[in-house]
């Protein structure tokens, strides 16, 4: 039997969407730090403008360097196509804009990185879009909030901070069974761990700026289709099947057909909202993409190390890590995230609040700031940053006790991580 | 648009551009296992030249009701049943692959209903490997993954595609995996068993263009020199780093190529 032999995650990891430069010769990527691009004639240009013809026109809209990025990430996502955005949250906004209008609906997980939170608790609702939280261990919760108005199942691979392991194959049978696309933020697990496509996900998005980037030098967001969500028999998505006056009457799905979606993204998207991304931070996220893989490996192996240190420590009253058999996800971590359940780990201190404000303040290795997926190890007080536009009961509801520590474990000499911690933690349980 | 063809609907993408019946008619024909969509990078850039583009579904692909027609004579016949209920008196027919040999007998069948041809993705047969064919019967993700592997080029498999963003390799492999079950076998079968090619081209004494992909395995560019031989003054394109894939690999120099033609 004949098999095909596609070049696998590493290699795409390396080559995907690029040809070398072909006026120079240039292996790496060049920064096409441009911002529009000389038409051959006025029929090119009308052309371009019109979608009739692919190229590009301006770097709001696309750009040669970014549209490497979109490519290769789309290859490694097992996608038809993708838009790379400012940041991940302008990627969760270019998403929900290209699906809905106002009076639709969203269920999403309770269990969200805190800005995601706050736009759909507190922003979207200005403009007519309603969220319904759910928990994201509960299938029929998300099955009982689904109104006809819903628009989009949304949740992450592995909840903020909770680390809870998002049920995709059960979630995504309920969305579509309601006739509506289940789309996944996996900033924490990267398509190295896990293709959320594989599991029934119709559309991926990823914060750049964490693993994918991986050196704390650029931020970024992308938007992943995966071009299997049947727009029309569905018939919730007037945007995508029915004629868009901005384009002379254009239908997306009827010419574009599995790449509605990240069409119309790009079309109106980042024409109207323009939250492009810089080709420069395009060029740094490409380079941190480059060793995903090994990046990837590291991070687990450490993360699982700092797990099972931190699970037997008297300072630590809990750890929560999906690798761990005390994680109630142990088993469903096991089956969706073989490779490892990230890096990302959360964990209660013995003492409160008080004890963790104590911890941070005493790390020297780990950074104390506001972000995850650093090749260096970082540390946050959810409950005082990431996440304090929550109400108490949201932060109840989503599991965020005010002991709770987040860590993200980098690709440091695991010795020296479980050293510094140590002693962080001797310091916080001190009078 | 939508018309009603043998009592079936039938579909067509237009390049959502209104339809003027002023307009020169172009059908674009799709290949095995494939719809309209695959057109996408050429259907809105043929509309907005001034044409009536009819990028159609066969039927029992795309939109188009019915059950897939068993042979290329008998999708062969379909087009001028789908002219007739779309009100075309005479077209110029670009068809690829599969869609090539359905437009080269079409063109054979009715003269007097096509202006020109042209013709993607052609060999003079179109003989399918084995274990394609029964993957393909088999409904198995191994057989679109095997049309993507013989059916794109070497550049198109790395990337760096001019469509910002667009990752061709998913791209085909999601079209092919989004026809129901059967109808990729059906349409393979038909090319397997075809062996007319030659002898139509003999026939066709329309305008006739070839389009082909240097870095074909599909349907290798030289094995499109018994049909252009046959025809006597056809005239061939060969795009250089171009797999069988040649809408979605190389739109825009399928553009070029289709330019003057349409």
């Amino acid at each position: 039997m004949v098999k095909p032999n596609f070049a696998k995650f590493d290699t795409l990891a390396l080559h995907a969407g690029q040809q070398p430069d072909p006026t120079t010769g240039a292996r790496a990527v060049p920064i096409y730090q441009t911002t529009s691009y000389v038409f051959d004639d006025t029929d090119h240009a009308a052309s371009l403008y019109n979608l009739e013809r692919p190229g590009h026109i301006y770097t709001r809209l696309s750009n040669p360097t970014t549209a490497v990025l979109e490519e290769r990430v789309a290859a490694l996502e097992g996608g038809v196509g993708a838009v790379a955005t400012a940041s991940g949250m302008a990627a969760l906004f270019l998403a929900v804009a290209t699906l809905m209008d106002k009076g639709g609906h969203i269920v999403a997980s309770g269990s969200l990185y805190g800005g995601s939170h706050n736009l759909f608790t507190y922003t979207l609702p200005r403009f007519g879009i309603e969220t319904t939280f759910v928990n994201p261990r509960d299938p029929q919760a998300f099955k009982d909030a689904i109104r006809p108005e819903t628009r989009l199942v949304f949740g992450e691979t592995l909840g903020n901070p909770g680390i809870e392991v998002m049920n995709l194959p059960v979630i995504a049978e309920i969305a579509h069974e309601a006739g509506v696309p289940l789309m996944i933020d996996a900033t924490f697990t990267t398509p190295y761990l896990i293709n959320v496509f594989d599991y029934g996900v119709d559309i991926a998005m990823h914060s750049l700026t964490k693993f994918m980037g991986g050196h704390g030098t650029a931020i970024g967001g992308v938007v992943v289709d995966s071009g299997r969500f049947d727009w029309e028999a569905s018939g919730k998505f007037p945007t995508l099947t029915e004629p868009y006056a901005g384009y002379h009457g254009l239908d997306f799905a009827e010419e574009f057909g599995t790449q509605a979606f990240v069409m119309r993204a790009r079309a109106e998207g980042m024409k109207d909202f323009g939250a492009c991304l810089s080709p420069t931070n395009a060029f740094y996220i490409l380079q941190g993409i480059e060793t995903l893989p090994l990046r990837m490996q590291k991070h687990v192996a450490n993360a699982e190390a700092v797990a099972e240190f931190l699970d037997g420590c008297d300072e630590v009253a809990w750890v929560n890590y999906p690798s761990l058999k005390s994680h109630p996800d142990h088993e469903l971590a096991k089956d969706l995230l073989p490779k490892g359940a990230g890096s990302i780990l959360s964990f209660g201190i013995q003492g409160g609040r008080e004890a963790g404000r104590k911890f941070i303040e005493s790390v020297n290795l780990a950074s104390h700031l506001a972000n995850i997926g650093d090749a260096k190890t970082l540390v946050i007080h959810p409950g005082s940053t990431t996440h304090q536009q929550m109400s108490p009961a949201d932060l109840e509801s989503a599991g965020i006790g005010e002991g709770m520590i987040r860590l993200s474990v980098g690709i440091e000499d695991v010795a020296d991580i479980i050293a510094d911690l140590k002693q962080a933690l001797r310091v916080s349980q001190k009078g | 648009m939508e018309v009603i063809v043998n009592g079936l609907k039938a579909h067509a993408a237009t390049g959502s551009r209104d339809l003027n019946a002023d307009e020169p008619a172009v059908i674009l024909v799709h290949g095995a296992g494939l719809d309209r969509t695959v057109w996408q990078l050429q259907t809105r850039n043929i509309a907005y030249m001034g044409r009536r583009a009819y990028a159609v579904d066969l039927p029992g692909h795309g939109r188009s009701k019915g059950k897939a027609l068993n042979s290329i004579e008998e999708m062969a016949d379909w087009i001028p049943a789908f002219m007739d209920a779309a009100g075309i008196d005479k077209a110029k027919l670009i068809g690829h692959s599969m869609g090539s040999f359905v437009t080269l007998e079409a063109a054979e069948r009715y003269p007097d209903r096509v202006e020109s041809l042209c013709l993607m993705g052609i060999s003079d047969s179109m003989p399918v490997h084995p274990d394609l064919l029964a993957a393909a019967e088999r409904n198995e993700r191994l057989a679109p993954e095997l049309i993507i592997y013989w059916g794109l080029g070497e550049k198109a498999k790395v990337g760096g595609h001019p469509h910002p963003g667009l990752w061709v390799h998913n791209a085909s492999q999601i079209l092919f995996e989004n026809a129901a079950d059967g109808v990729l076998f059906n349409d393979l079968a038909a090319c397997n068993v075809y062996t007319g090619a030659v002898a139509a081209a003999g026939n066709v004494k329309c305008e006739t263009l070839f389009i082909l992909g240097k870095d074909d395995m599909m349907t290798p560019a030289r094995k499109a020199s018994p049909l252009a031989d046959a025809m006597g003054n056809a005239k061939t394109t060969v795009i250089e780093k171009c797999g069988h894939m040649m809408l979605l690999e190389r739109p825009n120099q399928v553009h070029d190529a289709l330019k003057g033609f349409v």
